[in-house]
């Protein structure tokens, strides 16, 4: 058995908060049952498939889709035209912004093609051999331009402009000729400079990071069916169905009301299914031909098109006190957003030393444009590169003190009280009681094996909260049902219905919990931002407390007295005050019974903004050896701890800190987008973009640590995010003191590890 | 072109179908027969979602061609429940949250399903090359491993 170490700090509070039932959609999933994205078909659908850009950058010149449309079995073919322009507006993805007129450019190339794989047209067919078959007809008239890959390239004078439209944000003096730089951020705090001139030891060294993939295992599926009155139907694999629609609606310029979105199971997002690629596409063919359209992504489309996560370069300044007080950072990041401005440079930069009490600090972003896929947020956006180039530094700092690294951050922990570099001062977080339990834990205590090393890395997310609505219904027979609208990404459900039946004080198997389309229920943002079990689980909550008071409503009025003199305990209504012991408790089943006498169904419903998501903090440990020949790393033992809030399922929170590293260490070894002189994607399949398989890794142990948020009513904090900061800089740091060699290009895969081992050798065979 | 008539055994029901000669014997399951258990994830046999056995061997029936299917035994993760009954693998799963999303999940389970028919009594290493086939992106593959190593050690009868 793995070691997961779970530290509740509800022992005995609860009966049902910290217990492991199975999930309510096990049986579906492990059955084959559960319907994701590609699974839905309605009579008559047609198949609809894109037709992509082979350009990294091309002006499109003409589309000629005669020959296309004459095939037989083409039923429709769209391209830009077909989409009315977006104006200049920022609206919110998640953890991210994107503007409208770039949204309409990036599902469909409107201008300039701007990257390998995208959009020029789709067509809609009988069959996905005729669609094919139609897409080879389309003539496209390209004028191919120059283009950009890096990002360092991008941003020098006399690179090929993308966007000429596009003038550096917060530049100074403010910019007047089109530049790939999108937006320049700063965050301050202190005197930088006065800081650096006190340190008694400064580190500072330059990082890359290349663009990686979400990797969700199920590609972007949708079903479409517009009807001729307008009214359109949507089934779509989302992180958001209410975004889909949203955004659709905008797209095609109808009313939200006219769109309902019901989200399929989803295999796998990560952030990558916050933004639509293709449903405005099947809901424009299915309007245009009056029948059902299906779309999915082949992989290779979901690499070139979808998601990545961005790379970029990161320098990274440290000044510290010889007894290991930071006394000045900086950190310098500019980040890919690919080929519309939108990188998560704002949280790259925030986070970076976000883990850290430091006094002076300063922090400087760039937001750069380039002929890449527009990058989507991918679990904890931006903080695991800067993290990365962040938690390197600190390890050489304790190298260079000698000092013990959990040590070095111990003495620099942000605390309760810590105001940040992006200004908040934050209330209880668990920075302190997280360092220390890997310091506690078996594994740190344990002799390092020789030829092996063990590197430390912690990490910081902010998480989130925003809009969410919830329902709860009392069944005839007293058994619930509780509504919300945020698909399960990962075991939401089980932590939602969890909560209910806390609240409700009533066995967890009588709550079904359900996730209603975007007719069915209000307004939920995405699943993203480590929301779910904490947002929308306050608003289930407070949808079972409305249904609560209600219930006591209906026991007072059959009991003749005031519903101020009835309580609800364990699931079920008692008079209370003068009134104890007058009459027999009445239980769910007992009013549900006489619902109809007492003023009907009797139901419950929330609908919040929320706020007061509190931050989680990870500290991760690894012990790895390198193979001296080949550069392979071999991962021998993981331990991941957090703090956690309340863990309300256990086993789903470890199963967060266990995905979220071993993302992390894939990161860190393997995975990188690699482009060809002519800008095209070389690796777009899971055979060339090496994601970590079983044999690759070790038991990933886990270390829950409880420190409740006290701006939730169970303590809960997002979860999903952290886990995947530490590991990066966890795996490089094991590298440097495994090999000496200290790694600062990611990934650190076999080439370019043995590369550096090489280039060491002379200098390491002399240490030896 | 005219299709091609297959007559095949899926999950103990005989079965015939008729295909296109470059169909995969995932597409036919899964547009064919409704049988929408095994995923695509990759069409290239790197992932492993598609995973069935093919007269007992584990094969990633999207490198299958449906025609080959003939006069075949396929089971799939549709045919793994006896009734209502979850065999202990599916049971396993969920006790011990060994999925996440659930996209890799019917493919995990015929992977291990087929391992222990072959290898009662694995090692963890064995169980971890075994299923190096078959990606999961949301768990980092933990509790998976556990679940296969519990079940090997109940359905061997000896308690760990």
């Amino acid at each position: 058995m793995s070691h997961q170490e779970h530290r509740p700090n509800t022992e005995g509070k609860y009966k049902w908060i910290g217990t492991r039932p199975d999930r309510p959609d096990g049986a579906d999933k492990v059955t084959g049952r559960a319907r994701f994205g590609a699974d839905f078909n309605l009579p008559g659908q047609l198949i609809g498939k894109v037709l992509r850009s082979p350009h990294a950058h091309a002006v499109i010149k003409s589309i000629d889709t005669s020959k296309a449309l004459a095939l037989s079995g083409v039923k429709a073919v769209i391209t830009a035209k077909d989409f009315p322009d977006q104006p200049n507006l920022i609206v919110p993805t998640g953890e991210m912004q994107v503007n409208m007129r770039d949204i309409t450019r990036n599902i469909m190339a409107r201008e300039k093609a701007l990257y390998e794989g995208h959009p020029v047209a789709a067509v809609a067919a009988v069959s996905e051999a005729v669609a094919k078959q139609a897409l080879a007809l389309i003539k496209v008239d390209y004028k191919v331009l120059p283009h950009v890959i890096d990002v360092a390239e991008a941003m020098k004078p006399g690179a090929p402009i993308l966007h000429d439209h596009l003038l550096t944000e917060g530049a100074s003096p403010p910019a007047t000729k089109p530049s790939n730089i999108a937006k320049r951020i700063e965050f301050k705090k202190g005197d930088a400079k006065a800081g650096f001139a006190q340190a008694e030891v400064v580190i500072e060294k330059d990082y890359t990071t290349q663009a990686v993939h979400q990797g969700y295992i199920e590609p972007h599926a949708t079903l479409a069916s517009a009807a001729e009155d307008g009214q359109i139907q949507v089934w779509s694999t989302t992180q958001g169905h209410f975004q889909v629609r949203g955004f659709c609606a905008r797209l095609l310029g109808v009313d939200t009301s006219q769109i309902r979105v019901t989200p399929t199971e989803i295999g796998g997002g990560f952030g990558g299914k916050t933004v639509v690629y293709l449903e405005p596409l099947a809901m424009r063919l299915s309007q245009k031909t009056g029948k059902p359209v299906k779309m999915t992504m082949a992989r290779e489309d979901v690499f070139r098109a979808s998601g990545p996560a961005p790379g970029g370069n990161v320098k990274v300044k440290i000044g510290a006190m010889k007894d290991g007080r930071i006394v000045a950072a900086e950190c310098i990041v500019e980040m890919q957003a690919g080929a519309f401005p939108g990188s998560p440079v704002g949280p790259a930069c925030m986070c970076s030393f976000a883990c850290y009490d430091i006094e002076n600090v300063y922090i400087e972003g760039f937001d750069v444009v380039s002929n890449r896929p527009k990058v989507a947020a991918y679990r904890a956006p931006g903080a695991p590169i800067s993290a990365w180039a962040v938690e390197s530094t600190m390890d050489i700092l304790a190298q260079r003190l000698d000092m013990d690294p959990i040590d070095l951050r111990l003495k620099n922990a942000a605390k309760a009280g810590t105001k940040t570099a992006y200004g908040v001062t934050f209330n209880t977080i668990g920075m302190v009681e997280t360092l220390q339990a890997v310091k506690d834990s078996e594994h740190y205590k344990s002799p390092v094996k020789p030829g092996w090393g063990r590197g430390v890395a912690a990490g910081f997310w902010f998480n989130i909260g925003a809009d969410s609505s919830a329902a709860s219904h009392v069944g005839e027979d007293g058994s619930v049902t509780v509504i919300s609208g945020n698909p399960d990404i990962g075991g939401s459900r089980a932590s939602l219905a969890l909560m209910a039946a806390e609240e409700l004080g009533v066995d967890y198997n009588k709550v079904r919990p359900i996730i209603a389309d975007t007719a069915s229920i209000g307004f939920n943002f995405v699943t993203g931002g480590s929301r779910v079990t904490f947002a929308t689980g306050l608003a289930v909550v407070n949808s079972v407390r409305d249904m609560i008071r209600e219930l006591k409503v209906r026991a007072a009025k059959i009991w003749k007295i005031d519903p101020e003199a009835v309580i609800w305990e364990n699931g079920m209504a008692k008079p209370a005050g003068n009134q104890v012991g007058t009459f027999e408790p009445l239980s769910l089943a007992d009013l549900a019974a006489q619902a109809g006498r007492t003023g009907g169904p009797i139901n419950g419903h929330a609908q919040l903004n929320v706020t007061g998501a509190g931050p989680g903090f990870g500290v991760h440990c690894v012990d790895l050896k390198v193979d001296d020949d080949t550069g392979c790393v071999t991962v021998g033992r993981y331990t991941a701890a957090q703090d956690v809030g309340t863990a309300i399922h256990p086993s789903y929170v470890e199963g967060q800190l266990q995905g979220g590293a071993v993302q992390g260490v894939g990161w860190a070894l393997n995975e990188e987008y690699i482009y060809n002189a002519q800008g095209k994607l070389e690796n777009p399949g899971f055979l060339d973009y090496r994601m970590p398989v079983a044999s690759d890794l070790p038991k990933i142990e886990t270390i829950l640590v409880e420190v409740p948020n006290p701006q939730h009513p169970y303590g809960v904090r997002g979860v999903g995010e952290v886990p995947i900061v530490p590991p990066i800089a966890a795996v490089g740091n094991a590298i440097a003191r495994a090999t000496g060699v200290r790694m600062v290009d990611l990934p650190m895969s076999p080439p370019r590890l043995s590369a550096a081992l090489d280039a060491a050798r002379p200098r390491r065979m002399a240490a030896e | 072109m005219a299709k091609i008539h297959v007559n095949t055994t899926i999950n103990g029901a005989p079965t015939e179908f008729l295909c296109d000669a470059n169909q995969t014997l995932l597409d036919v399951l899964r547009d064919n027969l409704g049988l929408t258990g095994s995923k695509e994830g990759c069409g290239s046999g790197d992932c492993g979602a598609c995973s069935v056995t093919v007269n007992g061997r584990l094969v990633c029936s999207c490198l299958v061609l449906a025609p080959e299917a003939q006069g075949m035994k396929i089971e799939t993760i549709e045919g793994m429940a006896q009734g209502d009954k979850l065999h202990p693998l599916q049971k396993k799963f969920v006790e011990m949250a060994a999925l996440q999303c659930g996209i890799c999940t019917p493919g995990f389970l015929i992977a291990s399903k087929a391992l222990l028919e072959k290898y009662p009594n694995p090692t963890e290493d064995e169980v971890r090359y075994w299923l190096a086939g078959n990606l999961c992106r949301c768990t980092g593959y933990d509790k998976i491993v556990t679940a296969v190593l519990d079940v090997a050690a109940d359905m061997r009868g000896s308690a760990r």
